[in-house]
């Protein structure tokens, strides 16, 4: 499944230019407020018309203007969840849900209102109206809704920006769901680097809108330079990693991963089941020895491979830890007394309790394309990803 | 207090014809108000302040004024009226149905302006969401917009409905004062005040005037809050 995107646009002072081509399953539009992540996903979803350009997305044009193809956000098949959810305030919950089942085709209908139900457990809430639902039960409801209308891809407009933390946390794993299982791919625009780091397989920085950068969250989220600055406190490494063991005595999960053991708070997992985990570089702490009588339950070997300056203060400093990159921030003060330098052994040390919630979640790579739990046909070309699973097998 | 509840045949006529005449004038601006109120209401066009103008007129011209250039233009030797009168067989002056497209011209303002103001105020992103999920422009107004602004559809009938039943001075001067045909509740009560001894029927059918009005608006309070609360709450 692939987007291509290719478009210019004038709003007033604004100049949107951005032309990149994705193939992930979660897209992310990273950047500031500002930075034309929601003018960008309104051209996709056809809410804009842009001056210039060009939209495919797994083949079908949705806008040449080369050969004046323009189709309209109606027909385009493409699923909105907005900020602000937009439900419809004179219809019920299920009349919400089912509204744009009803503008497709039976046999387009591919999306099942009880998978949806069970998917973002709304069950519930069928007979109310949007004005009697919580704002974290609003998002899940226009989530359902864009689902139903068996979209050929899914936009995200910032759904979680107006919920509180505890909202958030209660709708990320159900995105982590829809982008394992729901076979549909998605487009997410967010600021956060906490939901991009979790929820992304691949990330589109804008900036004045124009692309600044694409690559894996891996990449990018450790950059300084193309974290927002208001979010430069966010940044550092992402790495994948495996539940290993479970520490029921002490409430710990054990994660192994390339660069080593990784001790968290309890995550109810399964073991086995591959995680991301976003390690913030405010976090990590170095010592030129092997540490003893240290709290920290985190130790990892590596070696310092570059050194980045930062204002006066603050050094960045990237570690090797066995072909894992991770990120330090330290000070400049810290950097001249241990005396580091690129190629120096080195110990990265991260407490447990900084591996919080918003820096863990189940990782996009345990996909296992579960299609079918969405009433998908497998064998469908049109929806049908043309990867090979990640465990070898084809789908 | 008998002779006030008992109306005669003429007057249990005129009653009847206003309530005729003042639904068939809500009835038949209905369509036109709506589509009239949407392009004021989302429409740019060069010109707008104009149309915008002529659909207000009837609300601050003097009555006489509208009824007389209805009578210029509608009347058998107008230009639509005898267009019409020709083509279609349809005659307005001296007819009840000219009652009602006075009374329906002076209404359409207020019927206009009660519908756009619902307009105004549907919260566009909520049609644009309804894009998204499949609908096109047509289904989007009758499953978003229209149900939304029916509360204010519902206003814009009973303000046209009560000055329909209350219209005098564009009617007479277009219609005249016809006992059977053209004569509405306020021209009989005019009527019976300039003949002696007319006080107690002027009363009767200013009670009935008064009856209907109060029925009218409690009907529309109660449409009101039936959308209302069907729209808006579990």
């Amino acid at each position: 499944m692939t987007i291509e995107v290719d478009v210019t646009h004038r709003l007033a002072a604004f100049q949107l230019e951005a032309r990149f081509a994705s193939e992930g399953r979660l897209t992310a539009f990273f950047g500031q407020s500002g930075s034309g992540k929601t003018s960008l996903i309104n051209v996709i979803g056809g809410l804009i018309r842009p001056d210039q350009g060009r939209i495919a997305v797994d083949g079908t044009t949705l806008l040449d203007t080369a050969s004046g193809v323009f189709v309209p956000a109606y027909r385009r098949r493409v699923g909105y969840v907005f900020q602000e959810g937009r439900l419809f305030p004179h219809l019920t919950v299920r009349q919400n849900l089912v509204f744009g089942r009803w503008f497709r085709p039976p046999r387009e209908r591919k999306v099942q209102l009880d998978t949806v139900l069970d998917l973002l457990g709304i069950g519930h809430l069928l007979q109310r109206r949007p004005g009697a639902l919580s704002g974290g039960e609003k998002q899940r409801v226009a989530i359902g809704r864009a689902l139903l209308a068996s979209p050929r891809l899914l936009l995200m407009d910032e759904p979680l920006a107006a919920l509180d933390d505890e909202r958030k946390a209660e709708i990320l794993p159900f995105i982590e769901r829809l982008r394992d299982e729901a076979n549909i791919p998605i487009v997410y625009v967010s600021h956060s680097v906490a939901e991009v780091g979790r929820l992304a397989n691949s990330v589109v920085v804008l900036r004045n809108g124009r692309v600044a950068a694409v690559g894996d969250p891996a990449d990018v989220l450790s950059r300084t330079d193309l974290v927002p600055q208001d979010a430069a406190e966010e940044a550092g490494a992402v790495i994948e990693a495996r539940i290993s063991q479970h520490d029921v005595q002490f409430g710990l999960t054990m994660l192994q991963s390339k660069a080593g053991l990784l001790r968290a708070p309890y995550l109810d997992m399964p073991v086995g089941t591959l995680v991301r985990v976003r390690i913030r570089a405010r976090d990590v702490m170095i010592a030129n020895v092997a540490p003893v009588g240290l709290s920290a339950l985190n130790v990892l070997p590596g070696k310092v491979i570059g050194l980045t300056k930062s204002g006066e203060t603050v050094v960045e400093v990237q570690i090797d830890c066995n072909g894992v990159r991770l990120e330090a921030r330290l000070t400049r003060k810290s950097v001249e007394t241990l005396g580091l330098k690129p190629a120096l052994p080195v110990y990265a040390i991260l407490k447990s309790v900084a591996l919080d919630k918003s820096t863990l979640g189940r990782s996009p790579l345990s996909a296992n394309f579960r299609g079918a739990d969405l009433g998908v046909q497998m064998q469908d070309e049109e929806i049908a990803p043309r990867v090979p699973r990640r465990d070898g097998t084809s789908p | 207090m008998d002779g006030l509840l008992n109306l005669s045949p003429e007057e249990w006529t005129a009653v009847r014809l206003s309530v005729r005449v003042a639904t068939v004038a809500m009835l038949t601006s209905l369509p036109i108000g709506i589509a009239v109120a949407y392009v004021l209401a989302r429409c740019k066009f060069p010109g707008k302040t104009f149309v915008d103008g002529i659909v207000l007129l009837p609300l601050i011209l003097p009555p006489v004024v509208t009824g007389y250039l209805l009578l210029l233009t509608f009347g058998r030797r107008g230009l639509v009226g005898s267009f019409l009168a020709e083509h279609f067989g349809i005659v307005f002056s001296f007819r009840w149905t000219g009652a009602a497209l006075a009374c329906g011209v002076m209404g359409f303002p207020l019927m206009v302006r009660a519908i756009r103001l619902s307009i105004e105020a549907v919260d566009r992103r909520l049609e644009e969401a309804a894009g998204t999920l499949g609908a096109n422009p047509l289904w989007v107004f009758i499953f978003i917009t229209f149900p939304l602004i029916a509360p204010g559809i519902i206003a814009g009938m009973i303000l046209c409905f009560a000055k329909a039943m209350g219209e005098f001075g564009a009617t007479i001067t277009f219609v005249s004062n016809i006992p059977g045909e053209t004569q509405t509740l306020p021209s009989a009560i005019y009527t019976f005040t300039q003949v002696p001894g007319g006080e107690a029927g002027a009363l009767r059918l200013t009670l009935v005037s008064i009856a209907i009005s109060m029925g009218a608006l409690v009907v529309s309070e109660v449409m009101a809050r039936w959308v209302g609360r069907k729209m808006w709450t579990e």
